[in-house]
């Protein structure tokens, strides 16, 4: 039973400043949002600046210096052919989050599409649509992706091709599962009497109000994204050397572990890591951001 | 009345605390009932009926808590029990009974055995026993069919047939209270009027008492002994429903009466209550939560809540009528 | 029905609607020749008139019609048999998909029965107001729109400042405002009202039902009240329309109506309205029996009987039509002259 509503309450603020003063209200009572936006932020700005920022050249190598630990002029140590670790974990962000953000938007710009189509309309768009995302489903995501990059080719437009058909599944159902629940709802038989097509009441009546669950579920994808990306490269689709790309410069450490040489494949390890946990506590901070009902 | 009431709610008090302030939902709130008795707790949204309920049976939500008050039953403080305590009460002596039966119902559990696990955990009954009387229950709800009805899910129900399951579990164990949270919204008024001379009935039957809530005046008029008008969190009115109703002390429930249709009025023969409910998180709450609203308002409305008692019925007002 | 010298705004004439339905289909089912396929006759057969000016109220209980008869009145969804004339246009045979787009659109609008629901929580009130305008009354752009929501948030008392509030900021009263803003923005003939106060707290209803009526005459309006209060029916209504498994059992004036109702059905629900008095209850004879189920339901059966506390062997027979009792006043049942024992 909730607390009563106040009949006559003030004003509650509006646009610019009511955002404003939410945001700090989420993050204050969140203290685990506050600190995955923190980490968001960072990372955006390593993708955004971190090729000039690099205090040295990511491709550059150096073969006296190669296989250093972690010292003050190299932090993260060097790789085998003397490069320096640091900056190439800093400019991989770009690389990482770029092929991940790219592939989220194409799977959520197809996968939602088609999941509001066919929750909203049923019959033979459900049909469809579920027998494609079903056979995607079948697959085993991961083989399917590595299937997919090999049979296309080994680039990186193909890597976010794979990427997001494996992860369009999910936006889909998602979609057609809220699409659904809301095709009868009260707002949208108003709309049909206001004179709204159908396709209208669907992008600008239903796709709105699904967009703080497609929020999360784009948050969450993003972490996938980036592990599916690299996985690929790591097993040598893909991401070619001497690109800087975090999961190959885990396959290229990995080789080294053994001979005690740990930082040549943490160190990229810990970026993808912290990158999949910051994205997957956004996507719950980001539904409170933009959900009106959620505000109190 | 030289009878101890099954109940006896004094000075309840409850708070809400949200993000934008502390919510004084109820304050003093006191009424009682008798023996066989049915009350109707009468207001609008807002007015803290459900709260009430809710506070006595323990179940406020987390953000709830009762800052004062006792609610005497059966020699024990509801309000100061523990929960444990609370369990082995609820559904053995005090029963609820919720708005919408779909809702309150296990949507995968056959509503048979609904019945029989509340005479299970409550009632002295064998797991042998239990099914025959469930189906007694239902009988003494007049479901019809009740073998068959017994097997049934709740979806494959109407919701005047869940409402009954609903009263049947609440009166398995032959509880000594029974608490309506407005138990027929929602319901086809030909369904209403069953539901309510069903739970009227049973109730004389077996002596038990009954707090209607509800914001359906003519109701609380056909059903109650007594009526409690309640008005943003306080009693502002308590008195036998005859009396109420042909003389209305509180100008509130002079204008709730005002403003319901009835029978023979005319549209332009209803008034509507003007003014806003005020806020119940401000700091600068008047005593009297109607005064901002009330013609009537006096220079001594200001003053804290009286309680004016003339023969047996209750005003808490300064200039009542 | 008393013959009237004008065209009725609303002529409805054996309007039916029929939903097919699937029979539980046991698997053995699946490969036995297929049944001819059952029928669920949500309205069956109603007919009436509606002239402009008037307010003819809509009871009955849950699963009698009223929404499927709504939805066809306001071609939400198309009829299976029957026409619909509106202003002297047959709209019935007007498909419903593409009638958003017809300029008959703006003639019948409705206020809905659950403000929140039927309002896009991610619409402040006056975007939601206008959307219709914007659909319906293109050549309304900018300035001249914000006017316009204006003046319908004035029209309807909900204060400009709320204009900016989405649904979950607004009390009960207010999202009902903006339904009903919404709902004449356009300047419709007909409004068909399900349920407007059936939410609202009794202050607010004398508020919205004073509004509607205000409404009515300065717009030029002609409603359809759908209700189960019935008290607010008698209240509103010029005329009323008792419904029963989809078929009309009895109409006529409200006052007669509500008097003297002559259906057994309308008995009951008039018996079970709460009479005010303290103490007094209307000996009511409850309504046994479920309702007759409506699929497949043989013609010559009347829908009530199974629950009906008169019913005979002819009412088994025979199915009752319309008759006329009085001026005005018709009825659909054999027996409708008796007056039952307990009254």
């Amino acid at each position: 039973m909730s607390a009563p509503a106040a009949a006559s309450s003030p004003a509650p603020a509006t646009g610019m400043a009511a955002f404003v003063s939410h945001f700090r209200y989420v993050m204050a009572e969140n203290p685990l949002t506050a600190l995955s936006f923190g980490l968001f932020v960072l990372i955006v700005f390593c993708a955004v600046f971190g090729p000039s920022i690099a205090p040295h050249d990511p491709l550059a190598t150096d073969a006296a210096v190669s296989l250093q630990p972690p010292s003050w002029t190299h932090w993260f140590g060097t790789d085998q052919l003397g490069r320096d670790i640091f900056s190439r974990v800093l400019v991989a962000t770009r690389l990482d989050l770029t092929v991940a953000f790219v592939s989220v938007v194409l799977a959520f710009g197809v996968g939602a599409l088609a999941g509001i189509a066919a929750g909203y309309f049923g019959g033979w768009t459900d049909r469809i649509v579920g027998r494609l995302v079903d056979t995607i489903m079948a697959f085993p995501l991961f083989v399917l992706a590595m299937g997919i990059v090999a049979a296309l080719g080994n680039t990186i437009g193909n890597i976010v091709l794979a990427t997001a058909i494996i992860n369009l599944p999910l936006y889909a159902r998602v979609a057609r599962a809220e699409a659904n629940i809301r095709r009868n709802a009260g707002f949208v038989e108003a709309a049909r009497l206001s004179g709204n097509s159908e396709a209208r009441i669907l992008l600008a009546q239903i796709l709105p109000n699904i967009m703080p669950i497609m929020m999360v579920q784009m948050s969450l994808t993003m972490g996938y994204a980036i592990l599916n990306a690299a996985g690929l490269s790591f097993i040598g689709l893909g991401v070619q050397p001497p690109t800087a790309e975090w999961g190959i410069m885990v396959a290229e450490g990995a080789t080294f572990i053994i001979s005690g040489e740990w930082w040549v494949a943490l160190f990229p390890g810990l970026a993808l890591m912290i990158a999949v946990f910051c994205f997957n506590l956004l996507g719950d901070g980001l539904r409170d951001l933009i959900d009106p009902r959620r505000r109190t | 009345m030289v009878a101890v009431p099954v109940l006896d709610v004094r000075d309840l008090s409850v708070e809400f605390r949200t993000r934008s302030g502390v919510v004084r939902a109820l304050e003093s709130v006191s009424f009682s009932v008798a023996k066989g008795e049915m009350i109707g707790v009468v207001g609008e949204s807002g007015s803290g009926k459900s709260v009430t309920a809710y506070a006595l049976m323990g179940i406020l939500e987390a953000a709830g808590k009762v800052t004062g008050g006792s609610a005497m039953f059966g020699g024990a403080d509801l309000l100061k029990a523990s929960e444990s305590q609370l369990q082995e009460l609820r559904g053995r002596e005090l029963s609820m009974i919720f708005q919408n039966p779909r809702v309150a119902l296990n949507p995968i559990r056959r509503v048979g055995l609904q019945i029989a696990d509340v005479l299970l955990r409550h009632g002295n009954v064998t797991r042998a026993q239990a099914p025959a009387r469930a189906i007694d229950m239902l009988k003494a709800v007049r479901i019809p069919d009740p073998e068959r009805r017994a097997r049934a899910y709740p979806f494959e129900l109407s919701g005047g047939m869940c409402q009954r399951i609903m009263i049947a579990i609440a009166l398995a164990c032959a509880p000594s209270l029974l608490i309506a949270d407005e138990p027929t919204t929602g319901l086809d008024v030909t369904t209403q009027a069953a539901i309510m001379d069903l739970i009227s009935e049973l109730a004389r039957e077996r002596g038990m008492a009954t707090v209607l809530i509800t914001h359906d005046l003519g109701m609380a008029a056909e059903y109650c002994d007594r009526i409690v008008v309640m008005h943003a969190g306080h009693v502002v009115e308590n008195a036998p429903t005859a009396e109420l109703f042909a003389n209305p002390r509180h100008p509130y429930t002079a204008k709730l009466i005002a403003a319901t249709p009835r029978p023979e009025s005319h549209l332009d023969d209803l008034v509507a209550i003007g003014g806003n409910l005020p806020d119940l998180r401000s700091a600068s709450l008047p005593p009297c939560r109607f005064s901002g609203r009330c013609e009537r308002a006096l220079p001594d409305c200001a003053q804290p809540l009286p309680r004016r008692v003339v023969g047996e019925a209750m005003v808490a007002c300064w200039n009542p009528l | 029905m008393t013959a009237r010298a004008e065209t009725p705004l609303l002529h409805v004439d054996g309007l039916c609607k029929f939903y097919p339905v699937q029979r539980d289909g046991a698997f053995k089912d699946a490969f036995r020749p297929a049944k001819a396929p059952s029928f669920l006759h949500a309205v069956d057969g109603v007919s009436f008139d509606l002239f402009a000016g008037e307010t003819i109220g809509l009871v009955g209980e849950s699963g009698c019609g009223k929404s499927t008869l709504v939805r066809l009145l306001t071609r939400l969804i198309d009829p299976s048999e029957g026409n619909i004339h509106l202003d002297d246009e047959d709209v019935g045979a007007m498909p419903a998909k593409g009638f958003g787009g017809r300029p008959q659109r703006a003639k019948v609008q409705m206020v809905f029965q659950d403000a929140t629901d039927s309002l896009n929580p991610r619409y402040t009130a006056a975007a939601a107001i206008a959307d219709p305008l914007r659909r319906l009354r293109p050549e309304l752009k900018g300035a001249e729109l914000k006017a316009r929501v204006s003046e319908l948030a004035d029209l309807t008392g909900l204060p400009q400042a709320l204009l900016t509030r989405f649904p979950h900021q607004l009390s009960g009263g207010q999202k009902a405002r903006v339904g009903i803003a919404r709902a004449i923005a356009v300047e419709p003939k007909l409004l068909i009202l399900d349920e407007p106060t059936s939410a609202l707290d009794v202050s607010v209803q004398v508020m919205i039902l004073r509004l509607l009526e205000d409404l009515k005459k300065r717009l030029g309006m002609s409603y359809l009240f759908v209700s189960h209060d019935l008290h607010v029916v008698h209240l509103l209504c010029d005329r009323v329309l008792v419904m029963y498994l989809g078929r009309i059992v009895e109409s006529g004036p409200a006052d007669k109506v509500f008097r003297n109702p002559s259906h057994p059905y309308t008995k009951a629900l008039v018996a079970s309205i709460p009479s005010f008095e303290p103490g007094v209850r209307h000996t009511r004879t409850p309504l046994a029996g479920e309702p007759r189920s409506p699929i497949d339901p043989d013609p010559k059966v009347c829908r009530f009987t199974g629950r009906c506390p008169i019913a005979t062997e002819r009412c088994s027979q025979e199915m009752p039509t319309l008759r006329r009792l009085e001026d005005g006043h018709e009825v659909a049942c054999h027996y409708a002259e008796l007056k039952q024992a307990a009254e």
